[in-house]
């Protein structure tokens, strides 16, 4: 189905939001102004949007440690975000999580996650409330190829199914659970989505750096899953371009991957072929896109830098007592 | 004698061990690093570096590269142990804990005693703790006190690079499963390392300086405020016992009660939560067996009852510090 100009360029703006965003984070690491441990999304962009182009605020998503693309797909805001990779208490959460552990309730957003395999229970929880709630609701859970493995997400997978809940189960194949390659470690010959078909689940799989395929994948998914036919999974075989965090040296690549990847598998520019080459949107119009994302990042480094800091005060609130 | 760092000492002394007792067996993620990709076996060695080499020294069936699974990770390990081996598993964060506690605790911890002693289970779990690095709050935690809770595990918390050798060595040889919590923030620290055979039998607290005013009680890298602290305090006139406890259990009493008998006065500074932690463990414990040579009330220094924050300046403030062990060395001192 061929998508509106307006939805184009929404999605367009989205998968370049976020990469801009960790383009920019990869930079900053380097000068130490922040603080932590911080995994780029950069690369898998088209999941993140082409699943979230679907949803509305009474759907749910739960991420992973690699949280950002998610967070911003789900329509958390930008500067938000930024102070709190920096750590200030005018972040999304205060600067207490930090670039791991960004939530939004509003946004349907139930956290960035720290654990592996943590996400997938929680998420069945939130497809059975949504069951609950009646008004037709899903819930989805990120996980990586080495999240697979965890057995929180074997047991959530089954539960969804004996429960029929609206739950999603999405699998970014992106070849590596921090320095372990898929094939080594997911013993099914690296194949996940068999996995999740095995446990009794309908199961999809898509090409995550072709927004195209995976926002169509996600349609028929969605229409599946709202339909009450209890729970899906769907594996998206992406790239992710920069290290499993900043600061790891990558040296269990081949020769020459980084750039392929960027050439070949790079998410914005095949978009960007597809729509211009159909005469659906221009290079003008995109590009004038791109430059309102650099001011609007640029913006939010400047304010993130000169937000305010938190303060020892701030270390006793949001807990129940303090001492 | 030579200077090491902390995470070499951990290093050799896997080799060394492994060399030793073709029985001793590791396992963890990412251990090997970069097993199924193009780079091959060890292009990355372990994110602490504390296995690189192992793999191509000992091989795959030794040296274990295992997908994310904790659980089956733990429970692999008790397999292993029940069998005759001696696994050392590995949790790349103590905080994984949460994610295999049952197999931690109702199964390893609980194998010898409840089978009337007719077996034994020779794990030692390996992971790294703490805070000090922005990790914010499931990559920061401090989980000893949890597991010093737990009968028929044995708990050991080196400060030093000596004692990561010593310790470590111990610990495989423990028919006992041993919790072994290296502090992430160490892993880069040197210090001299004892050459060869080196053990250091647990329960047995390190004495790292005397004096006679005020007892300190810590380690890992607490331990490393308190020799601050008692820096700072020695300016003033004010002599430091700094205890480092090596072993959270079993704990070396004796030489906690010994000091206090002299000082008089007890400051025991714990990085993990203040409710339930070895500082409350230490503290009621002299209380009750000391109170006649007490001075002043022992004093908790820890983190307030919080998750670990993430910003920089919020983890400092949660932190115990140098300033603050003094501050309390000081009110004991000033009690009346
Ligand atoms: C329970 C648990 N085990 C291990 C880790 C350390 N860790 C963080 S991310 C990661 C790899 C995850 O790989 P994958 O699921 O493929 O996600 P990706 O990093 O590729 O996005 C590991 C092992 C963790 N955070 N939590
Ligand atoms: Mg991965």
């Amino acid at each position: 189905m061929q998508l509106s100009r307006e939805a184009l360029l929404r999605a367009y703006r989205q998968m370049k939001l976020i990469r801009e965003f960790e383009e920019r984070l990869h930079v900053e690491i380097m000068t130490g102004e922040i603080a932590g441990f911080t995994h780029l999304y950069s690369g898998q962009e088209a999941v993140a949007v082409g699943v979230c182009e679907h949803l509305t605020a009474d759907d749910k998503i739960i991420s992973t440690h690699r949280g950002h693309g998610h967070c911003l797909a789900k329509g958390v805001e930008v500067k938000g975000m930024m102070k709190e990779i920096w750590g200030s208490r005018e972040g999304t959460c205060k600067g207490k999580g930090g670039s791991m552990h960004i939530a939004s309730e509003e946004h349907g957003m139930l956290g960035a996650n720290g654990i592996v395999g943590a996400g997938a229970p929680i998420a069945v929880g939130a497809a059975i409330a949504a069951k609950l709630n009646g008004k037709g609701g899903v819930s989805i859970t990120f996980s990586g190829d080495g999240a697979c493995n965890q057995g929180t997400t074997f047991e959530a997978m089954n539960f969804a199914v004996v429960t029929k809940a609206p739950c999603i189960f999405i699998f970014e194949n992106n070849h590596y659970s921090e320095h372990t390659g898929y094939e080594y470690a997911v013993g099914t010959s690296g194949d996940i989505a068999s996995r999740a078909e095995a446990f009794g689940m309908k199961v999809w799989r898509g090409d995550g750096t072709d927004f195209m395929s995976v926002y169509d994948t996600m349609r028929d998914v969605l229409e599946y899953v709202r339909a009450g036919h209890g729970p899906a999974s769907v594996e998206f075989d992406t790239e992710r371009f920069f290290g499993h965090f900043e600061g790891d040296p990558q040296r269990y690549r081949a020769d020459g991957e980084l750039d392929r990847i960027r050439a070949e598998r790079d998410c914005l520019r095949k978009f960007r072929d597809s729509v211009t080459g159909a005469g659906l949107l221009s290079h003008t119009e995109l590009d004038s896109l791109d430059a309102e994302i650099l001011d609007l990042i640029q913006s939010a480094v400047d304010d993130a830098r000169a937000a305010e800091r938190p303060t020892a005060e701030d270390v006793l609130t949001d807990v129940y007592i303090s001492y | 004698m030579e200077k090491k760092m902390y995470r070499t000492a951990i290093l050799e002394t896997l080799a060394a061990e492994m060399e030793r007792d073709p029985n001793v067996v590791l396992l963890g993620e990412d251990i090997v690093g970069g097993m199924g990709t193009p780079g091959g076996p060890e292009a990355i060695g372990g994110i602490w570096k504390t296995t690189e080499g192992l793999f191509g020294r000992f091989g795959a069936d030794r040296v274990i590269d295992t997908p994310i699974s904790e659980s089956a990770i733990i429970g692999a390990a008790a397999g292993l142990a029940l069998s005759g081996k001696r696994p050392v598993a590995e949790l790349m964060f103590a905080d994984f804990v949460g994610v295999c506690m049952d197999q931690i605790w109702n199964q390893i911890a609980k194998f010898r005693y409840m089978f009337g002693g007719k077996s034994r289970c020779p794990v030692v779990i390996r992971m790294a703790y703490g805070a000090g690095r922005n990790a914010s709050a499931q990559h920061s935690q401090s989980v000893h006190q949890m597991l010093t809770g737990m009968p028929g595990l044995k708990v050991v918390m080196p400060t030093t690079p000596a004692d990561a050798k010593g310790l470590l060595a111990q610990a495989i040889r423990d028919d006992d499963p041993v919790i072994f919590l290296e502090h992430k923030t160490l892993y880069a620290t040197k210090g001299n390392v004892p050459d060869g055979e080196y053990l250091v039998p647990f329960g047995h607290a390190r004495l790292t300086r005397a004096g006679t005013d005020v007892t300190l009680v810590s380690f890992g890298l607490m331990l490393g405020y308190c020799e601050q602290a008692a820096d700072l305090l020695a300016a003033e006139g004010i002599g430091c016992d700094v205890i480092d406890l090596r072993t959270t259990s079993p704990l070396d009493e004796e030489a906690i009660l010994d000091s206090v008998e002299v000082t008089g006065r007890l400051v025991v500074v714990d990085e993990a939560p203040p409710r339930c932690n070895i500082a409350t463990d230490i503290i009621s414990l002299v209380c009750a067996k000391a109170f006649v040579a007490l001075k002043a009330p022992p004093v908790a220094v820890t983190p307030p009852h919080t998750p670990v924050p993430f910003a920089r300046e919020l983890e400092a403030a949660y932190l115990p510090s140098p300033e603050k062990i003094a501050a309390a060395a000081r009110k004991t001192l000033s009690w009346k």
